[in-house]
């Protein structure tokens, strides 16, 4: 298959999440980088644009003081969790233009332990909202979740079944954080964070770092072994009345979510349907939103998770098999770093490479999401 | 001479009337009715910047809600907040045709708490800091539904 303006991810590399003392997030990027670099079998000269970012560990510009200064264009981005995706964003836009050829896209990120403690000030919000207890992600994804359940009739099981399947997954990824299965019981049974989510619900704030090598045109069929196309990355803010993270207010009028629309977006440019998915790696800051999001991708209609989580149909061996790396909540949460990670496991599903998690029937089309505060989301569809 | 200790609201631009009779200070387009809180200068539905304060209504219906379990962090809370941490409960409150605004409830208990329930607005001390006060849902009396 090619199509979608023939933009190819050729080569990816990673460094391990979790956490790693005494290297630097940038030099976690470097290091990813020249992975991918050696997974197509070019030189950081031959890159003639770079783009990518992270949320707390510095200028992904900068990395070029390690990788060489060969003078090549280099785009920061910063946009919360949708940093990789918009970082991917932009050099698709570059490739399709005819403005580069091949592009290295990098994300990375190191953040302290615990929960994440942004400012609202630098969200637009006044600080009386932190100093009454507000502003946390955690509350904004139980609240979701919480009136979600209520309204279409998921369960508490299958949220464990969830948080069971990505550290099942994780185990068998040497690059996850999480390698220990836990049962449903366990994770039901773990201290409560904020209702109905418990502690193994959660993703953690983590490290690590993800590149990828993309080309166009011809240069795809010289350089990439297994080409994976990116049919399609669409990039979306959220519209009024989608209910996001640190909302003082949301307005009693609905709208569809971030995710929803550029989701739609990038099925319909990539001229692929929600059916047609074999693969895909969704957003699961915590077990609901897998749930939510399995829905608001178009993956699944709403309320119909219950089932399709309980007969186990999102797991390796199931009919949609998701997150098969293990997630968020296996590999955690390097910001900078986690949407690029999806689409790294996405190019192994597709290349058949995936090791001990390797999806057993046969994928031609995968999937990708990731969504981030205050409400942006990214979302790809990648193809052989 | 006797001290008084008048508490002071957390932010007059979001809390106003009186610490007997708080009102939440929101927002309303002349253009499409949107109501938003906190107050805004322009509207985000319709784009317009014809947006007058409104306060807003004082019961509504806890449209969902979670419990707090862990302290969160200094900053944005405050550092006293962090040593005086109890589990709290968090919510949105839907004002009937207005907009569901976030808040802390004064309830912690998750058996005493239901989507639907009946809440008013009330006034509790900004953890950590007691001379001032935030906004806060508690459920409405029995007699009072």
């Amino acid at each position: 298959v090619s199509g979608g303006g023939d933009v190819a991810v050729v080569g990816v590399g990673i460094h391990a999440f979790g956490r790693h003392d005494g290297v630097t997030g940038l030099e976690m990027g470097a290091i990813a980088a020249r992975r991918a670099l050696a997974d197509v079998g070019i030189a950081w000269q031959d890159v003639d644009f770079a783009a990518g970012g992270s949320d707390a560990a510095g200028n992904a510009d900068t990395s070029v003081s390690i990788l060489g200064l060969t003078g090549v264009p280099f785009i920061n981005v910063k946009n919360g969790c949708a940093t990789g995706g918009s970082a991917l964003t932009t050099a698709h836009a570059m490739l399709v233009s005819g403005a580069a050829e091949v592009a290295l896209v990098v994300g990375f990120d190191k953040h302290p332990r615990g929960a994440f403690n942004p400012l609202p000030e630098e969200w637009g919000i006044g600080s009386w909202y932190g100093e009454t207890g507000l502003m946390l992600t955690t509350q904004f994804f139980a609240l979701k979740i919480q009136r979600y359940m209520a309204e279409h009739g998921i369960s508490d099981s299958t949220l464990a079944k969830v948080a069971a399947k990505a550290f099942e997954n994780g185990a068998r990824n040497p690059n996850a954080w999480r390698r220990n299965p836990l049962t449903e019981e366990e994770i039901l049974g773990a201290r409560m964070v904020n209702h109905p989510l418990t502690q193994y619900m959660f993703c953690s704030p983590g490290e690590g770092a993800v590149a990828l090598v993309l080309a166009r045109g011809s240069r795809i069929r010289e350089l990439a072994r297994v080409p994976v196309y990116l049919r399609s990355v669409a990039f979306r803010t959220r519209r009024f009345g989608s209910f996001e993270v640190f909302s003082p207010s949301i307005p009693i009028e609905s709208a569809p979510s971030a995710t929803t629309e550029a989701a739609a977006a990038a099925f319909e440019e990539a001229g692929i349907g929600p059916g047609d998915v074999d693969v895909a790696q969704i957003q699961d800051t915590e077990s609901g939103a897998e749930v939510m999001h399995l829905a608001e991708t178009g993956l699944c209609e709403h309320g119909e998770q219950e089932a399709l989580i309980q007969s186990g149909a999102t797991e390796l061996g199931g009919r949609l098999p998701i997150n098969t790396d293990g997630g968020c909540l296996a590999c955690g949460e390097p910001i900078g770093a986690s949407g690029l990670r999806q689409v790294h496991e996405i190019v192994l599903q597709l290349r058949g490479e995936a090791g001990e998690r390797q999806v057993p029937k046969a994928c031609r089309v995968g999937f990708t999401q990731v969504y981030g505060a205050p409400g942006v989301s990214a979302c790809t569809v990648l193809t052989v | 001479m006797t001290e008084t200790h008048t508490p002071q609201l957390i932010d007059p631009d979001v809390i106003g009337g009186s610490p007997e009779e708080p009102r939440l200070i929101g927002s309303v387009c002349a253009r499409c009715g949107t109501v938003t809180f906190p107050r805004q200068r322009s509207c985000p539905r319709c784009t317009s910047e014809d947006v007058q304060a409104r306060e807003l209504a004082t019961r509504g219906e806890l449209w969902s809600w979670t419990i707090q379990c862990f302290a969160p962090k200094a900053p944005p809370y405050l550092p006293g907040g962090v040593e005086e941490f109890e589990p709290y409960g968090v919510g949105y409150i839907e004002l009937p045709g207005e907009v569901r605004v976030e808040a802390r409830l004064t309830e912690s208990e998750p058996d005493r708490l239901r989507i639907g329930m009946l809440m008013d607005l009330t006034l509790i001390p900004v953890p950590g800091a007691p001379d001032k006060l935030t906004f806060a849902f508690r459920p409405a009396c029995q007699e009072d539904e």
